[in-house]
């Protein structure tokens, strides 16, 4: 019988321990078909961050190392200075990202660094129980925003990939969501570009995924999905937000 | 040369491939002349990052790729890199960096202190580590000392730090290199670059099995003792007939050496030990030389910070009195001839 689905040979046969309706178990998923696909096993280097995923060593058969909270850009960096024929991607949430590793990730795309970012954004401290990330959105109601985030006292959600566009090193930068299957696999193409970005050594490559945090945003995995067609993507729009690479785009 | 200049050539000629920076006085010039004279070199990287944070997790980076790698800063550079230092020494990564120190607290002074002695022994981040600790007290020790920094580093798979001051880096002396610079260095075997031709490998501390953590704070500190026996170092200076012993360590030994030249002329029986690991610092010598020896007199840029090593590891043998200057204050070999004769007349020692 021929065989239509099996599982990346760079995704470990340990199972996730993320939460049901949880986005990372997708996107893993995803990042290891295409780092398959595209014959990097045995040539990456993944940072994953603090925060839920900073067990995603435990899932991708590549060589992994922890990198303190928000240095993920810096580490990659240093490493991929020191090796350039390397493939280095981060893995980082928001908090990481777009917090506590903002001049990390701001430096690293204007210097054109040739690495791959996966930023994904639940618009929530997830590990840590829940907390306002920068990309909470207005009246959302998190554990330090307990009656939902106000403009006036707690500012308004960071979008880092439009910021991020505007820096000549960054090259190429998508906003995806893992809440549909169609949704899923524009996923996929956007990594596989990010990482195609990296491979030309034309510049900074991030791809900032929507990802569903069911159990801190108190919903059920298909309200979570709802959520981010109905709320997060007003905030965050989908779509392709620079593409300078001058070859064809992820399709 | 230039002692900044001596540290940055001596850790090119002891094959240091990437240098990660962010200026501060009094070290500007080693980052300039890392700028000019590795950057270009093949195989070879250098980058002003954007904050000490990221200058020392690029190093962390370049370390983790399995390079020979350094970094520099002044004292308030250095606390901002203390997370970095703490993520290299758990995860057992080499890195040399530098410290040349200033007075602080705070935004201090931009002269030389001693006042990071504290931060640079006790380990200076979060977590149960030590980082070896190496004190030069001339241009010629500044290149020495940052060659044997890259070796114990990658002896030791631990960051080591060279405490230099702002006197020391901004001073011009003759010195000598003992080494070329190498062509291409091999790739250290635990380097991460892609699992090419064996497993994928983890490097990481984050763990939610609290005994494998404890497992590795008993191997490290297996390895300090190691480092504790094996490497520790120090001068004596004029120690054999001393009645009084000046402990000192960088320039505030360079100023008690001149001191205590002054104090012979005078027939002073006074002599030095200087400390050249300060980490692992020379307990046993000192309680060695309290067998003959029973007043020491400690002289620091700062309000007493080795002084507590040296009150440990003489107990009650020795009496031990302290002279120290600090926040960015150098004292004159004079006056510090003035201190040593005063104590000397003091404890009757004529």
């Amino acid at each position: 019988m021929k065989k239509v689905f099996t599982r990346p040979n760079s995704l470990k046969r340990t199972p996730f321990h993320y939460c049901a309706g949880c986005g990372h178990s997708i996107i893993h998923r995803l990042m290891c078909e295409v780092i398959d696909e595209m014959g990097l096993q045995d040539k990456t280097v993944g940072i994953p961050p603090a925060g839920c995923s900073v067990f995603a060593y435990y899932y991708f058969d590549v060589d992994m190392a922890e990198a303190a909270h928000g240095r993920g850009a810096a580490v990659a960096t240093g490493l991929k200075r020191a090796s350039p024929e390397t493939i280095v991607f981060t893995y980082q949430g928001d908090g990481d990202l777009a917090a506590i590793g903002t001049a990390e990730t701001i430096h690293a795309a204007n210097r054109g660094e040739r690495i791959t970012v996966i930023y994904v954004n639940n618009a929530v401290y997830a590990m840590t129980g829940g907390q306002m990330a920068p990309t909470t959105l207005l009246e959302q109601q998190t554990t330090t925003t307990p009656y939902g985030r106000d403009m006036r006292l707690e500012g308004f959600p960071l979008k880092m990939s439009e910021m991020l566009a505007l820096l000549d090193g960054a090259v190429y930068i998508e906003r995806t969501a893992v809440n549909s299957p169609a949704g899923i696999r524009r996923t996929k193409k956007a990594i596989r570009k990010a990482f195609q970005t990296q491979i030309d050594d034309l510049g900074f490559s991030m791809v900032e995924i929507l990802s569903p945090c069911p159990v801190n945003w108190k919903m059920t995995p298909l309200e979570s999905w709802q959520w981010i067609d109905k709320e997060m993507t007003r905030v965050f729009p989908l779509g392709v937000v620079k593409d300078t690479a001058g070859k064809s785009n992820a399709d | 040369m230039y002692g900044n200049h001596a540290i940055g050539e001596a850790a090119i000629r002891a094959g240091c491939q990437c240098y990660f920076g962010y200026p501060i006085t009094p070290q500007n010039e080693l980052t300039e002349y890392m700028a000019t004279h590795l950057g270009r070199r093949k195989g070879c990287c250098f980058i002003q990052a954007e904050s000490e944070t990221a200058a020392i997790s690029m190093v962390y980076g370049a370390s983790l790729a399995g390079a020979r790698v350094m970094t520099s800063s002044s004292s308030p550079g250095m606390s901002l890199k203390q997370e970095g230092i703490s993520y290299l020494a758990g995860n057992e990564l080499p890195a040399v960096i530098v410290d040349v120190c200033r007075g602080g607290p705070a935004l201090g002074s931009i002269v030389a202190g001693q006042s990071d002695y504290f931060q640079a022994t006790r380990g200076g981040g979060h977590g149960d580590y030590r980082t070896i600790v190496l004190a030069p007290s001339s241009v010629q020790e500044l290149a020495d000392l940052t060659h044997l920094a890259f070796d114990l580093a990658d002896k030791y798979l631990s960051p080591v730090v060279v405490l230099a001051d702002g006197m020391l880096g901004q001073m011009m002396e003759p010195l000598e290199f003992k080494h070329e610079a190498p062509e291409v260095l091999p790739v250290r075997d635990n380097a991460l670059r892609g699992a090419r031709g064996r497993p994928s490998r983890i490097v990481r501390t984050c763990n939610s099995n609290t005994n494998e953590i404890e497992e590795l704070n008993w191997s490290l500190y297996r390895r300090y003792q190691l480092i504790k026996k094996e490497e520790t170092s120090y001068e004596t200076f004029l120690t054999d007939d001393a009645e009084l012993v000046v402990v000192a360590f960088g320039i505030a030994a360079r100023i008690a050496k001149g001191a205590i030249k002054t104090a012979r002329t005078e027939g002073l029986k006074v002599g030095m030990l200087r400390p050249v690991t300060l980490w692992p610092f020379p307990s046993a010598k000192l309680a060695e030389l309290s067998n003959k020896v029973k007043n020491f007199l400690v002289v620091e840029l700062n309000m007493g910070q080795m002084l507590e090593d040296v009150q440990l590891a003489l107990g009650d043998k020795a009496e031990v009195s302290f002279y120290g200057r600090p926040g960015g204050v150098i004292p004159t070999p004079s006056e510090v001839a003035r201190v040593i004769a005063r104590l000397y007349y003091q404890k009757g020692l004529k």
